[in-house]
């Protein structure tokens, strides 16, 4: 059986991912999960140099589902590569870094950095975080700033790149072929919706940011519809995620056109969740008679 | 830190809105340090996701206890739950209180409602007996009393409404006893923020050190997700630092209480 997929020129060992900014630098969950179980790696966000994040309160709980706005804290570039590198780079499996900026030239020097580096699996370009004022979403809902971001990391790296895209467009298929036309060599979709919750006890935003994004298990429908949607509009691989909490949530995003899945807010309930989504897809394929994980992907286009 | 399936011995009413529950956890309860918390999902709450923290009251061999408030309905859920049915936990987790060691400062314990369940096993594993303050707004809300006097404690009631011990704040009562006496003495807190901030500006106005135990709402529990983050002073400025890993026990000179208005 294979369960084997590529991202471009990167080959996962499985589909199954981790979201940016829900599994940290990897070493967190590292005495609670076999990370070298996972298709890959995922960081959090990292742009060149350290970010503070928003203030708190930064996260609500929602049904089903968790809004928030942290404001893409982390390290910096330099920070990352003293203080987590020497982790990831000793793991079997790929580690991909989110990488974000407040201008293209930003996003292309953390490219570069990262290029630099060695070792890395591939670069995912964050152009759709709704938390931060400068940088982020700005970037994933203008085609032409979008293409401009990806034509850039495409000049300053040759290592694969991946676009996040956001959720918050009307038609996600312009975006997904400027991201594929501007050297993209694969699609994260999608980010966080963006949302709010209001206090009635105190009458004012649940949250410091007053808005955040939307995560959780009640997002992932518009997910769906979403890979749905790109599969038909471009040819490069898809990321599936939103709400992904089992197998068949994954199986649902590979069936609408995703290459591979990340497991993104369940993490944070249940750390075991890649390991299961990983044993479930084994357990989908051989109960269906399927040999390969690839003959799943997209088949809902086409039937059975 | 493990992940355990764990099984509750027994989930009872303490007082008023306050429960005990009682857990066997064989894989968590030998690792557990004072000031440690477990991160529990609740497995019956379906539409509320994250986990909750509660800090470890009692530890004793295989098993060990939470004492909790019913604030929301994740606490609402877990109050119903019976012996027998199973929690999901990981544990322990975070950074907790320095025990006191012989020859050491005379702990002074200070906590405030169920902040108490975060003080026990220091007060059970300190090499040195202190004195425990305890403040609530009224008497079903002074917790485990007997158990600290059990343990050789000195223990000094207050209450806001005066129903039971002396009436007034917590840090009224140890305002009163480090005017009296302070040399050689570490302040170890846990409870309402308000409450911290007082013990940590007493701290300051009496030169004494302090360990404070901070509340703030989680989500991970392990570092990742960013939410419980509190000021931390720094070399130049302060920073964002994690209750759940980099705390939730911190020095009070450090927390920069100032940035949060």
């Amino acid at each position: 059986m294979n369960l084997s997929v590529k991202i471009g020129t990167l080959t996962l060992q499985n589909p199954v991912t981790v979201a940016s900014g829900t599994f940290g630098y990897g070493v967190e969950y590292s005495q609670l999960v076999d990370l070298n179980q996972l298709g890959a790696v995922v960081v959090k966000g990292i742009r060149l140099e350290p970010v503070r994040g928003n203030p708190t309160p930064r996260t609500v709980e929602v049904t089903s589902g968790l809004i928030n706005a942290i404001g893409l804290q982390g390290p910096g570039v330099d920070g990352f590569i003293h203080k987590y590198w020497p982790f990831l780079k000793g793991l079997k499996v790929p580690t991909i870094i989110n990488v974000w900026g407040t201008t293209v030239e930003e996003y292309a020097e953390v490219a570069r950095r990262f290029d630099a580096l060695g070792g890395v699996g591939a670069l995912e370009l964050n152009v759709s975080c709704p938390n931060i004022k400068e940088g982020g979403a700005q970037f994933g809902t203008d085609v032409k700033l979008l293409s401009q971001v990806v034509t850039a990391c495409r000049k300053a790296t040759k290592l694969p790149l991946i676009t996040k895209m956001s959720p918050n467009v009307v038609s996600i298929a312009p975006y997904a072929q400027a991201a594929e036309a501007a050297g993209s060599d694969a699609l994260s979709i999608m980010n966080s919706f963006p949302a709010m919750a209001i206090d009635i006890e105190t009458r004012r935003p649940m949250l410091a940011n007053v808005t955040g994004g939307l995560t959780g298990p009640c997002i992932k429908p518009i997910a769906v519809k979403l890979v749905w949607e790109a599969a038909k509009a471009v040819n490069i691989p898809i990321i599936g995620m939103g709400g992904i909490q089992s197998a068949a949530d994954a199986i649902e995003f590979i069936l609408a056109g995703a290459t591979a899945v990340a497991i993104g807010t369940a993490n944070f309930y249940e750390p075991q969740t890649a390991l299961q989504v990983i044993a479930g897809l084994r357990q989908y394929l051989q109960e269906n008679r399927f040999e390969d994980i690839r003959e799943l992907i997209g088949r809902a286009h086409t039937g059975n | 830190m493990v992940e355990q399936t764990v099984q509750i011995v027994s989930n009872e009413r303490d007082t008023d809105l306050y429960f005990r529950l009682v857990v066997r956890a064989p894989q968590i309860a030998p690792l557990v340090q004072p000031g440690q918390f477990a991160h529990v999902r609740i497995l019956p709450l379906k539409h509320a996701l994250l986990r909750r923290p509660f800090s470890i009251f009692q530890v004793s061999g295989d098993t060990l206890s939470i004492l909790y408030k019913t604030i929301g309905q994740g606490t609402e859920v877990l109050s119903q739950m019976q012996p027998g049915e199973g929690l999901n936990m990981i544990g322990p987790l975070g950074h907790g209180f320095t025990v006191p060691q012989p020859g050491g400062e005379v702990p002074l314990l200070v906590a405030g409602g169920y902040g108490m369940a975060a003080l026990y096993l220091l007060a059970q594993r300190s090499r040195q007996k202190g004195i425990a303050f305890v403040g609530g707004r009224r008497r079903v809300d002074i917790l485990c009393e007997e158990e600290f006097s059990a343990l050789g404690w000195e223990v000094r009631v207050t209450t806001e409404d005066g129903s039971h011990g002396a009436k007034g704040l917590v840090t009224q009562a140890l305002l009163m006893e480090l005017k009296r006496r302070t040399a050689g003495r570490k302040l170890f807190a846990c409870g309402p923020t308000p409450m911290l901030k007082a013990v940590g500006q007493l701290a300051t106005d009496f030169d004494l050190p302090a360990e404070l135990s901070l509340d703030e709402h989680m989500g991970c529990g392990i570092g990742v997700c960013l939410t419980c983050v509190v000021p931390i002073k720094t070399r130049d400025g302060w920073e964002y630092q994690r209750t759940c890993t980099d705390g939730p026990v911190f020095d009070s000179t450090q927390v920069a209480w100032e940035v949060n208005k």
